[in-house]
C-alpha cells in the first residue's frame, strides 16, 4: 500500500512539474517581461526538481534552490505580463449554468476529505485525486478544451508565482533547523527563563510566541517551523500534549499575529490604499479587540484539547 | 558559543521585517544556520535538496490551480457577486455578517478571493456606506471605520477559517513541517482541530459587529 501510495504521490508531482514546465515555457514567450529569460529559468528549475529531482543526488537539487534562490536576489524574477480574462465568457457562462459554477470547487473539498477519512490512501492521494476529478467536471460544465487547461493552469501559475512556492521553502528551512538544532538552542534559551513541565504556561507561551513572531516577520507560516520546533515541541509535545492540537491551533494563534501587524501588508495595508483611508493603521484597529480576544480562547482551547 | 546557530533566526526576521526578497532570504537564512552549526557546503546542499524533496506535498496546491483557473475564467466571481447583491436594506454589521460567512464557507471549499481587491474596495465597503447613511450622513471618522470593519472583516474570514480546507498550502505546510519535527499528524485533524476555532470566531465577530450598528445608530440619534 505504502509503495502505491509513493508511486501515485510521484506521479502527482511529476505533474505539477509540467504545470511549472508551463509556466517556463510562457514565461520565455513573454516579450513584454524585460525578466523573462530569467523568470523561465526559474520555472525551469522548478520543472527540473519536480520532474527528476526523484532521481538526482540531493545536492544537485540543494545547488538547484540556490540559483533559484539568486535569480530571485537579483530581481530576474518577474510576473510579466498575463492576459486579461474575457469578461463577456464569464457573463456568458454564469447564464447558463448559474450557480452550478461552484460544483467544481464544492466536490474538490468534499472529495478530498472523503478520500481523506474513509479510504486507506490518505490525505495527500485525496487532494491530487479530487483535483483532477473536479478539473473533468469543471471542463464539462464549462465545455472546456485542453487548450483551455493549458492556457489557465500557465495562467495560475504564473500569477501565483513564488508565493506559491514558499510554504514549501519554508518547511524546507524549518529541516535545516532541525538538522543545525535549532530547536533545542532555542527550547534551551527559553527554559532558562520559564519552567519546563506547567502545561498552561507551555501552552501559553507557545501561542503567545507564535502571534508575536507572526507579528514581526508579518508571516505565520515562516513562525510556524522556527516556533513549533523552539517552544511548541518542548514545552507543549514533550509534555504530552497532542501533536495535531498543538499544530493546528498554534497556526491559527500566528494569524491573531497577522491581524495585528502592519508588516502584513496584503492584508492590513494594502486595503488602506485601495479605499482611501485616512488611518494608516485603521484596519489593524478594527482588527485588534478580535485578535486579542482569539489569542486568549485558542491558549484556553488547546490547554484543554490537547492535555 | 551554540547559540550562533539562532543567527538564522535572526537573519529571517530581520530579512522578512526589512521587505526584503523572500526567497533569498530563507535560502540565505538556511545557509548562515548550517554553516555556523559546522555544517560544511556540500552538506549543506545535501540537506536542503533532501529537505525541498521530503516536503513536496506542501506544493501538492498546485494541483488544484486548473480548476479553480477554468473557473475564474467562466465567471466564479461574477457569481458569487450575484449571490452578495442580493442582500439589501441591511445594516452595515449584517453586510459583514453576511460577507464573512460567504467568505468561510468559500474558504473550507478552497475557494481563494482575491478579497480586498475583488470585494471589499468595489463592493462590500460602498454597501456598508451606502446602508450606514440610511437616516443621516455619517461622520469622517464613521466612513474610515466602516471602510477599516469591511477590511477587518475579509481578513477575519479568510485566517479563522483557510486551515477548514485540507487541500490548503497552511494545512499542507502544517502537516510537512511537523512530520519533519518527528511528530506526523493526519491533514484531516488540522481541519478538524480548526472547527472549533472558525465556529467561536464568528460568533464572536456576530456581537462583534452587532456592537458596531448599536453604536452608529446612537451617534445619529444625537
Amino acid at each position: 500500500m505504502d509503495t502505491l501510495i509513493n508511486n501515485v504521490l510521484l506521479a502527482f508531482y511529476i505533474l505539477i512539474g509540467l504545470f511549472f514546465l508551463a509556466a517556463a515555457i510562457e514565461s520565455w514567450r513573454d516579450q513584454a517581461n524585460p525578466a523573462r529569460w530569467g523568470t523561465g529559468l526559474f520555472w525551469l528549475l522548478f520543472a527540473i526538481l519536480f520532474c527528476t529531482g526523484q532521481w538526482l543526488p540531493n545536492a544537485i537539487n540543494g545547488g538547484l534552490i540556490v540559483i533559484i534562490a539568486l535569480l530571485s536576489l537579483f530581481k530576474q524574477v518577474r510576473v510579466g505580463h498575463i492576459k486579461e480574462l474575457d469578461e463577456k465568457v464569464a457573463q456568458k457562462t454564469v447564464k447558463r449554468i448559474g450557480n452550478w459554477i461552484f460544483l467544481p470547487s464544492i466536490l474538490l473539498a468534499v472529495l478530498a476529505l472523503v478520500i481523506a477519512q474513509f479510504t486507506n490512501f490518505g490525505g495527500q492521494v485525496g487532494i491530487g485525486v479530487a483535483a483532477i476529478v473536479s478539473l473533468v467536471v469543471a471542463q464539462i460544465l464549462t465545455r472546456s478544451n485542453a487548450k483551455v487547461v493549458y492556457e489557465d493552469t500557465q495562467r495560475m501559475v504564473r500569477s501565483v508565482g513564488s508565493a506559491g512556492i514558499l510554504p514549501q521553502l519554508l518547511a524546507t528551512l524549518g529541516v535545516v533547523f532541525t538538522a543545525s538544532g535549532v530547536g533545542q538552542v532555542t527550547a534551551k534559551a527559553i527554559s532558562g527563563l520559564f519552567p519546563i513541565g506547567n502545561h498552561l504556561l507551555g501552552v501559553a507561551l507557545y501561542c503567545i510566541a507564535m502571534a508575536l513572531f507572526t507579528a514581526i516577520m508579518g508571516n505565520a507560516f515562516a513562525a510556524f517551523a522556527v516556533i513549533t520546533a523552539g517552544i511548541g515541541i518542548p514545552f507543549v509535545v514533550a509534555q504530552g500534549g497532542s501533536p495535531i492540537v498543538v499544530a493546528a491551533l498554534g497556526m491559527t494563534s500566528g494569524y491573531c499575529g497577522t491581524l495585528l501587524t502592519p508588516m502584513a501588508a496584503n492584508f492590513n495595508t494594502l486595503p488602506v490604499a485601495l479605499m482611501e483611508m485616512k488611518d494608516q493603521l485603521g484596519v489593524i484597529k478594527q482588527q485588534f479587540p478580535i485578535a486579542i480576544s482569539m489569542l486568549l480562547i485558542q491558549i484556553i482551547l488547546m490547554y484543554f484539547l490537547a492535555f | 558559543m551554540e547559540y550562533l546557530s539562532l543567527l538564522g533566526i535572526v537573519v529571517i526576521v530581520v530579512g522578512f521585517a526589512l521587505g526584503l526578497d523572500t526567497i533569498a532570504v530563507v535560502v540565505i537564512a538556511a545557509l548562515i544556520t548550517a554553516l555556523v552549526s559546522g555544517i560544511d557546503f556540500t552538506s549543506f546542499l545535501t540537506i536542503l535538496g533532501k529537505g525541498f524533496m521530503d516536503n513536496r506535498m506542501v506544493s501538492l496546491f498546485f494541483l488544484t490551480l486548473p480548476t479553480i483557473g477554468i473557473l475564474e475564467r467562466h465567471g466564479l466571481k461574477q457569481a458569487a457577486v450575484n449571490l452578495i447583491k442580493k442582500m439589501k436594506k441591511l445594516t452595515p454589521g449584517r453586510i459583514f455578517d453576511i460577507y464573512q460567512a460567504i467568505r468561510e464557507i468559500a474558504g473550507a471549499f478552497g475557494i481563494s478571493l482575491q478579497g480586498h481587491v475583488q470585494f471589499i474596495a468595489p463592493l462590500i465597503n460602498p454597501m456598508a456606506q451606502a446602508a450606514g447613511k440610511v437616516n443621516s450622513e455619517l461622520t469622517p471618522l464613521e466612513v474610515d471605520q466602516i471602510k477599516g470593519r469591511a477590511a477587518a472583516t475579509e481578513n477575519f474570514g479568510n485566517f479563522f477559517a483557510q486551515n477548514l480546507f485540507v487541500a490548503s498550502s497552511s494545512v499542507l505546510l502544517i502537516a510537512s513541517t511537523m512530520k519533519s519535527l518527528g511528530h506526523p499528524v493526519d491533514p484531516a485533524g488540522i481541519v478538524l482541530y480548526t472547527f472549533p476555532v472558525a465556529i467561536i470566531s464568528y460568533i464572536l465577530c456576530l456581537f462583534y459587529n452587532h456592537a458596531f450598528d448599536q453604536k452608529l445608530m446612537k451617534s445619529k440619534e444625537k
